[in-house]
């Protein structure tokens, strides 16, 4: 259950957010966050339903703007950079949906072939199979290659899914509630295939859940996100080292002592 | 003096829901106007997604085309038969034939096609582009670097541009089709003379303002849908939502573009 101590490299922080505020409607969601992700690393977010999570990543990839603060992911100003420059700096980013989000009118290879063809230009045909079948492996499930998206199981899904990401060699990994709706089975084994990534690939990810096991498993450092701001940051038994009762409902769920 | 205000307090409440109504149509007017200026920024630009076009020209021909067939058929002889006892009544049967390709070939094929692709390939991009952006499919493609509107919706737009214009002369061919069997079967008309009089009346502007018509119809479609479809929010409701909206605004929109060529092809005449 323990994970393996990364190779981390604290003085190369591929992301960095500063005073980040967002708001939708009257309701304030973060308020002012400051964070740091380093080389190698995973950094788990913990949090209730509707503290902003997801908003968080969404804001890192560019797919929501701030009210307020800076956003810096490779050395790269999210917030000021052009259309150009984001679609460039995407590509060195893979976001893993909560719902895998499959493209479901294509087939698993149509579905992996698809970013690879758009972001790799004069790719060779023997080159996309190559890729396919690598990242397919990666995840092990090279049978489902010209399976729909509707013919997966829930686990096969989220794991085509990281495949697509996988496929252009990101830096980061965004994956957003990788365990979601999954039995505990296929909770581990997916928790084992994000450190998989992080080694194979050398990704450094942030990895968004209510999961503890997934925290425990993954995450070489857990950031809390309590009331719009990161109230707890450190290893996971520094986290919960704590009475506030914020936080032990978390641990009491999902450890029953 | 209860009662008088109990019955006039709903008054200004229903009229300032009607006036929120209006003002969100024409705000939604606004937005598909600021889609159609993104789709001409886009479309000129690589990557050109030709196979993706070819495949939904396909989609949206075999989509209307049974339908199309069935409906321009059955306005074809409906038309003829019901215009009969007017003519018959003047004593000119003899202008059936140029009457029905009038009506035809300058309002019902352009229409009809129009109406019916509203229905059938309007909701279906609605629902398919709604039912992707809810289930994050388009977030996908955004954050994987791919350009999402270029794909999703350029492609759709040409499609129904192109194919619309293709389903509508088609629908004018099988409506001729039904009224000369209507008119052969009852005045014993041959083929070659029901043609000689059902073009003769016809100019080279109708044609063109028919056409042209088409392709606006096609446009509008394409962009509506696309329009309901990629703004959807608020989950499968959101998918509903759009499916519907892409019809009932693409047949408002239809009707207005219809009366505006008219006039407009009535200056060239």
């Amino acid at each position: 259950m323990e994970k393996k101590k990364a190779n981390i490299d604290r003085n190369n922080g591929v992301i960095k957010l500063r005073g980040v505020e967002k708001s939708f409607a009257d309701y304030d969601v973060l308020r002012g966050i400051d964070l740091d992700l380093y080389q190698g690393e995973n950094l788990v977010v913990l949090g209730r339903s509707g503290t902003g999570k997801s908003v968080l990543i969404k804001l890192i990839s560019g797919l929501l703007s701030p009210d307020a603060g800076t956003i810096e992911v490779l050395g790269n100003e999210v917030t000021t950079i052009t259309e150009r420059e984001l679609e460039e700096l995407r590509i060195r980013i893979g976001f893993s949906f909560q719902n895998s989000a499959l493209y479901d009118s294509m087939t698993v290879r149509k579905n992996l072939e698809f970013p690879l063809v758009r972001n790799r230009k004069n790719i060779t045909r023997a080159e996309i199979d190559k890729n396919v079948q690598e990242v397919l492996e990666a995840v092990g499930l090279s049978q489902t290659i010209n399976q729909m998206p509707a013919e997966l199981s829930g686990g096969q899904r989220k794991r085509i899914g990281i495949a697509r990401t996988l496929i252009l060699n990101p830096e980061i990994m965004l994956y957003d509630e990788p365990t979601a709706g999954l039995d505990p089975i296929t909770c581990i084994e997916i928790n084992e295939l994000i450190n998989e990534v992080q080694e194979r690939y050398n990704t450094s990810s942030i990895i968004i859940t209510h999961d503890l096991t997934c925290a425990k498993m993954t995450g070489d450092r857990i950031a809390m996100l309590l009331d719009g701001q990161f109230q707890r940051v450190g290893a996971f038994e520094e986290v919960f080292a704590t009475t506030d009762p914020r936080v032990t409902p978390f641990y009491d769920y999902n450890f029953i002592q | 003096m209860d009662s008088v205000n109990n019955t006039t307090s709903p008054a200004p409440s229903r009229i300032s829901k009607t006036r929120s109504k209006v003002a969100d149509f024409f705000l939604m007017l606004y937005r598909i106007y600021a889609f159609i200026l993104r789709f001409f920024k886009e479309v000129f630009l690589p990557p050109y997604e030709f196979r993706e076009i070819v495949r939904q020209c396909y989609e949206v021909g075999v989509r209307s085309f049974t339908l199309i067939s069935l409906t321009g058929f059955i306005v074809g002889v409906i038309f003829t038969k019901q215009s009969r006892p007017s003519l018959t009544n003047f004593g000119a049967e003899s202008w059936l034939p140029s009457l029905v390709s009038i009506a035809i070939m300058k309002a019902l094929a352009p229409l009809v096609t129009a109406l019916i692709a509203a229905g059938k390939v309007g909701s279906s991009i609605g629902a398919e582009l709604g039912s992707m952006r809810v289930t994050e499919q388009i977030d996908a493609m955004e954050v994987s670097g791919t350009k999402p509107f270029k794909f999703l919706v350029c492609t759709r737009v040409i499609a129904t541009t192109i194919t619309i214009p293709l389903l509508a002369t088609y629908t004018a061919f099988i409506a001729l089709l039904g009224g000369y069997l209507n008119v052969s079967q009852n005045e014993g008309t041959s083929y070659a003379t029901f043609m000689e009089q059902a073009f003769e009346p016809l100019t080279f502007v109708d044609f063109w303002a028919s056409l042209s018509k088409a392709i606006v119809f096609g446009f509008t479609i394409g962009i509506v849908g696309c329009y309901q479809g990629y703004n959807s929010t608020k989950g499968t409701e959101g998918v509903g939502k759009a499916a519907n909206g892409a019809v009932v605004t693409a047949m408002f929109l239809v009707f207005i573009e219809e009366v505006l060529i008219v006039q407009i092809a009535g200056w060239f005449r």
